[in-house]
């Protein structure tokens, strides 16, 4: 991650102080001293904001075609034994799910529909896509999100306790212990910790989001936590946050590992440059010193190293959520995907990639608030 | 030469540092007077920046120091950090080789001259702005409100290690240290800075070190000259003497490795 200087301003000697002051004159009646070109980091906001947009009408044409390429015949996959045997039943079917028409009108259809909030109905539930991954969105959301809030809190700070510490008994037992989370297989640690606290321990509740017979708080957000706590009732979050602690650890468990590790190489990395000597030589404080000297510039790589991490994430999701029997969407993708539920598939494929894309635009958009070479150039 | 004008601002007496058991410093001693270039010469490796970040108590981890660096009155060297920390920054500074490095990447301008000003001197952020735009005018930065908005890598090599300077000096130390503040740098930029340092320790009153393996650049604006082989200081004396007539075989032998000798300007 070593980061060469930009080349250096030329215009710095003086040509480059020219414009701003050009620009004072020209906008002297209005007294703006900024112009009118926005600002670096709003042009560099928009650029990336565009570029997603483009690529999230490039993954509904993705999931459209790998769904269609899938061997395999939803006919088969939902009519019954004896109303296959019946064409007429069978082309109604296909008919009635525009699955007769030739694949390039059946992606415009979906398009089309995508347009107006239409992922299609679901074949199996025989709900519209939109209302089952409503329901599945946010339960994902609340698991991926408190994954990713503490793997972030505890591998950055465990990262940068190891590389204080660095060669101490400290910073060996963390190393280890990040091995260790890096190593261990997701589903087989979401089975343990599921056995181990929930049956033998009793520690955590069962399965789900919530305490079987508690009402599920009134829905704000979608996340029990926080519409619990918007709501007031107290009973309601401390289950919620119960039925989600074990198996958000159990998800966050790699993440930690992979963050400690990334983190602790790079504050190392920063600790050995210039210009955190040049700070302590001017007498700034220790927590000023690693906080604007060392940490904000070890979290480029931490921050792609996140994102990166966020994504795979979402793919534990499924096992996860089969164990803790989670209603999200990796569960919902894992029942749409073995029956054959085209649409239902698609609308995962369509979040799924629409996620990515967010953690995408975050990093990028991160890059530029962290560094301000990269809004530059 | 300089008698009658003895007001020691640091002094360092038989300076020992050993790093992972070898010895990177064997007994310097070195006097900075207020308003004097103190030169420190020798090749890589003979202990001249270790001698620099010792007294800024900034040697790496692991260093076994002995000896004593007094600054008003107290030994540098048995200070705790915290207290350290009042004295770096602000009463004493240092400007670092290589401004591409030595300032941070991400910071502004601004910030990185207001940071130190403003914890040490307890300024509020309006005054700390004006006496950085104050201080890059001194160090002749054009344009220096506009410049305290921008970024490290928006100004050349030069402009950068102006602004270096500017830093050390934000908190009006007394004593400066150069590490080679111009090894970095254009051979054409590089009388600038000099002349800059030259001014600001007779304008200010700063006793400055300025280190350095070029004799070319010592024979410039020390006005003490010492010369370290091996961590010690085998030749201290004035330039004149110590350039023209060294009594240290080694000395001459770094002397006589310059392509054309020194001429000598008056001070």
């Amino acid at each position: 991650m070593s980061r060469t200087s930009v080349p250096s301003n030329a215009g710095a000697d003086g040509g480059g102080t020219a414009p701003p002051s050009r620009g004072r004159t020209a906008s002297a009646g209005r007294g703006a001293g900024r112009g009118r070109r926005p600002r670096p980091l709003v042009r560099f906001l928009i650029r990336r904001i565009v570029t997603a947009l483009l690529l999230a009408v490039g993954i509904t044409l993705v999931t459209f075609v790998l769904t269609n390429l899938v061997p395999g015949d939803p006919v088969a996959a939902n009519l019954g034994q004896r109303a296959l045997g019946d064409p007429a039943i069978v082309a109604q079917w296909r008919a009635d799910h525009g699955l007769d028409r030739p694949l390039p009108q059946q992606y415009l259809m979906h398009l089309e529909g995508l347009l107006h909030g239409d992922l299609g109905t679901s074949q199996q539930s025989h709900r519209p896509v939109l209302d089952d991954l409503a329901g599945a969105v946010p339960a994902t959301l609340e698991l991926a999100g408190a994954a990713i809030l503490v793997s972030l809190v505890l591998g950055v700070g465990f990262g940068v306790v190891a590389a204080l510490r660095r060669d101490r008994l400290s910073d060996h037992v963390l190393r280890v212990l990040s091995l260790v989370g890096i190593s261990v297989p997701t589903f087989w640690l979401a089975l343990v910790a599921f056995y181990v606290f929930f049956f033998r321990l009793q520690i955590t509740p069962g399965s789900g989001r919530i305490d079987p017979g508690m009402t599920p708080p009134p829905q704000v957000t979608g996340l029990y936590t926080v519409d619990a706590l918007l709501s007031g009732q107290w009973d309601v979050f401390s289950s919620a946050v119960g039925h989600l602690a074990a198996p958000a650890l159990v998800l966050a468990l790699y993440t930690i590992g992979l963050l400690t590790r990334f983190t602790r190489s790079a504050v190392l990395e920063v600790l050995g440059q210039d210009y955190v000597r040049a700070a302590r030589a001017k007498g700034l404080p220790g927590r000023v010193v690693l906080f604007r000297y060392v940490l904000r510039p070890a979290l480029v790589p931490i921050v792609t190293v996140a994102g990166l991490a966020f994504g795979s994430l979402l793919s534990g999701t499924v096992l996860v959520e089969a164990v803790f029997a989670w209603p999200g969407v990796g569960q919902y993708a894992y029942r749409s995907a073995t029956t054959l539920d085209l649409p239902a598939v698609m609308g995962v494929g369509l979040v799924v990639g629409v996620v990515y894309l967010v953690i995408n635009l975050v990093v990028d958009v991160l890059y530029g608030v962290i560094d301000p070479r990269v809004r530059v150039s | 030469m300089t008698a009658g004008r003895k007001t020691a601002a640091l002094t360092i007496e038989g300076l020992r540092v050993a790093i992972g058991g070898h010895d990177v410093l064997r007994g310097v001693d070195l006097t900075l007077e207020a308003g004097r270039v103190h030169g420190l010469a020798g090749e890589s490796g003979s202990g001249k920046t270790m001698t620099g970040l010792a007294v800024l108590g900034l040697l790496p981890h692991g260093s076994r120091t002995s000896g004593r660096i007094e600054f008003a009155g107290r030994n540098l060297l048995e200070t705790p950090v915290r207290e350290l920390d009042e004295v770096r920054g602000a009463k004493i500074a240092m400007v670092f080789q290589d401004p591409a490095t030595s300032l941070h990447p991400m910071l502004t301008v601004e910030r990185q001259l207001t940071e130190h000003m403003r914890h040490h001197l307890g300024v509020g952020r309006k005054e700390a702005r004006e006496r950085a735009a104050g201080l890059l005018a001194k160090v002749r930065i054009p344009g220096p409100e506009e410049a305290l908005k921008r970024y490290p890598h928006q100004f050349s090599g030069g402009m950068r290690q102006r602004i270096a300077v500017a830093v050390a000096l934000a908190c009006e130390p007394e004593v400066l240290i150069a590490d080679e503040p111009t090894t970095a740098l254009d051979v054409t930029v590089q009388a600038g800075i000099l002349r800059l340092l030259r001014g600001l320790c007779d304008d200010l009153g700063l006793a400055v070190l300025l280190v350095t393996h070029d004799l070319g650049v010592m024979s410039a604006v020390a006005d003490e000259v010492s010369v370290m082989k091996d961590g010690l200081v085998v030749e201290t004396g004035p330039r004149g003497r110590v350039l023209r007539e060294p009594r240290h075989p080694y000395t001459r032998s770094l002397l006589d490795a310059l392509p054309v000798p020194p001429e000598e300007k008056s001070p």
